[in-house]
């Protein structure tokens, strides 16, 4: 944990990496709009652990989206590396997501289930130009990534999506991330579908894409006890609006909003007690 | 001592693949469940645990297999019975089952009212529909669900009012065990604390005598049931109160599930998440030793050669290891390195 110490003490001097002022998603027009996202301001600097947290519904899979460029933003401005976001082009666009990419929710529906797994690794190692490389050099690199996330590449290759377990494809993103080695990682409730068990693997392994590629990492959860964690810092988002933002220990450990305040209260505690009476019947 | 409720005894069930292959996916399970206590069942994916729950209820339709064992709900042996039969008479009277999707299980042309007249007639119970909608409507009333969700269709209530509705209609007979399988999985924190609470007040109100629940979430347990019992490829490897099971756990892979605990409270981040390497077994051909000596930092060579069994110590804990609880306790101790060596008594 001196790690997650050090890291809090420079969290004020690192550079800038994502920003965002005044960022609104509207849905719809007329009188049918809904606002998913509502002016929201975030600052998000290299090598931070940031933690979006709400319920569902509060609009945090909308702002990854617009974050990664999926779906345009109403109003406001994204800055990357203090400059404006400029994704008008599919050649811009790919550009950026040399430098931003995603881990979704569901693994299962991550793979296309008619390639190998090694068309995955592959892809990667395309985008970072290593198209013409030796064979060796390919697997190399392949065996290195699948390493970091503790599988055996030798064990994988030649095999279908289908034929792992749902850790194993979540870890197996995670390895595609390392080869891609992006500024940005945008994980989109990356342990909700993986058991208990295998969650502690995961996020340890996204702790150490953060410490050894200094990566930032935005990790999307509905789990407080999750984003308290591993986090640096926390913004809570209810209905599109960040009411708390800040160090995870100060926003957990002290909420001073009271949607913050529910949020901490739902969630089944073990040291203290948990109140079931303070929930609504209906 | 209260009246037994469900009473299980060395029960054994296996999956048929296509290849003609059995998977023994339920394993010489035995455990026994008192009148107003609930019992809860971890584990990681795989383990098990929801073929337990489908093997209670008597569901042997293929490609699940019934082998051997005994289930008793209440004095009657339902494993004698045709899975016809035990799906007229039991299910629903004596042992309500609510699957892992249950938020599905609801077709949306169908108003709510509509599922609970159905179970009536399924059940032969000569009622009208007036008779059937006061009753509905009383029920509901007192879990705490609004009267209109009775007529309305399932797409207009938000998932975790689905899912309670699952709930009161599959209990609305009043059974003596519910099975539910993470009935709370997929929904977010509030919803999750509603539906729990509704499940303590069918409880206290009697409504259900005895509550298995199965989750892979470790606080909700804690909070929710009496006892706690793990499951590992199959087997279950250790059974305590929650308390127990939660801040003493006695076998290595109980310790390692309790260690993957995070919750939103001081000083959980200084603590280290354990995770335990490797996978379960391949239950085609479970190994002849200990499920769990691949996997298990302080396993020995004569780990994967004998396979343990279940142990009793204190008041009534049992688990399921080949070291003493003493030697357990004193490995865990020492830092538990795997330097230490293990002795069998």
């Amino acid at each position: 944990m001196a790690d997650q110490q050090k890291s809090k003490q420079n969290l004020t001097d690192r550079k800038p990496c994502l920003s965002g002022r005044g960022v609104t998603k509207v849905f719809g027009v007329g009188n049918k709009a809904m606002t998913a996202v509502d002016h929201v301001d975030f600052d998000f600097n290299e090598g931070d652990f940031v933690s979006i947290v709400g319920e569902s519904g509060s609009g945090k899979t909308t702002l990854s989206k617009m974050l990664l460029g999926l779906i345009s933003v109403t109003e406001g401005e994204i800055e990357f590396q203090g400059k404006p976001r400029d994704i008008s082009s599919g050649a811009k666009r790919k550009e950026y997501w040399k430098n931003i990419q995603p881990i979704f929710q569901d693994p299962f529906a991550s793979y296309n289930m008619f390639y190998k797994i090694d068309a995955v690794l592959d892809d990667c190692l395309n985008m970072r130009g290593f198209k013409s490389a030796p064979e060796e050099e390919k697997v190399r690199l392949k065996t290195e990534a699948c390493s970091f996330v503790n599988l055996k590449y030798a064990e994988l290759t030649n095999k279908y999506p289908f034929e792992l377990s749902g850790g194993q494809m979540q870890r197996l993103m995670i390895a595609r991330i390392f080869l891609l080695k992006p500024k940005i990682l945008m994980a989109d409730e990356p342990t909700s579908m993986i058991d208990a068990c295998s969650r502690a693997t995961i996020l340890d392994m996204l702790l150490k894409l953060r410490d050894e590629v200094n990566m930032t990492v935005i990790f999307i959860t509905h789990d407080i006890g999750l984003a308290y964690y591993i986090s640096d810092k926390v913004y809570i988002m209810e209905h599109g609006k960040f009411v708390e933002s800040g160090p995870a220990e100060t926003v957990i450990i002290n909420p001073q909003a009271d949607y913050t305040k529910r949020l901490i209260n739902d969630v089944p505690k073990i040291y203290e007690k948990w109140d079931l009476d303070t929930v609504a019947r209906n | 001592m209260g009246k037994v409720m469900l009473e299980v005894n060395h029960l054994k069930t296996k999956y048929v693949t296509r290849f003609h292959e059995d998977v023994y996916a339920v394993d010489d399970v035995s455990l026994k469940i008192e009148e107003g206590k609930s019992l809860g069942i971890a584990g990681e994916s795989g383990c098990g645990k929801s073929t337990l729950a489908l093997s209670l209820i008597g569901y042997y339709f293929a490609p699940l297999h019934y082998m051997s064992g005994d289930i008793i709900v209440d004095g009657v042996k339902i494993s004698a019975m045709k899975p016809d039969e035990v799906r007229k008479k039991i299910l629903g009277n004596e042992v309500a089952y609510i699957p892992q999707a249950a938020m599905n299980a609801l077709n949306p042309t169908m108003k709510i009212i509509r599922f609970i007249e159905d179970v009536m007639k399924a059940h032969n119970i000569k009622m009208t529909k007036k008779e059937v909608y006061d009753m509905a409507r009383e029920r509901f009333a007192d879990l705490g669900l609004p009267e209109d969700v009775l007529n309305k269709h399932a797409v207009e209530l938000s998932g975790g009012m689905k899912q309670r509705t699952v709930i009161a209609i599959s209990t609305i007979l009043s059974p003596k065990v519910l099975i539910a399988d993470e009935p709370s999985s997929a929904l977010d924190v509030t919803s999750q604390k509603m539906v729990i609470r509704m499940m303590r007040e069918l409880m206290e109100k009697g409504y259900i005598k005895s509550m298995i629940f199965i989750t892979h979430e470790l606080p909700l347990l804690y909070n929710v049931t009496d006892d706690i019992m793990v499951m590992y490829a199959g087997q279950i490897v250790e059974r305590g109160t929650a308390k127990e099971m939660v801040f003493d756990p006695i076998h290595p892979y109980s310790k390692g599930l309790m260690g993957s605990i995070i919750v939103p409270e001081s000083g959980v981040r200084d603590h280290k998440l354990t995770a335990i390497p490797g996978t379960p077994p391949n239950l085609k051909n479970p190994p002849k030793g200990c499920r769990f000596a691949d996997r298990c930092k302080y396993a020995t060579p004569t780990c994967s050669a004998l396979a343990p069994d279940m142990k009793e110590f204190d008041n009534g804990r049992t688990y399921r290891c080949l070291m003493s609880v003493r030697k357990i306790r004193e490995v865990y101790e020492n830092g538990g390195s795997a330097e230490v060596e293990t002795e069998f008594d």
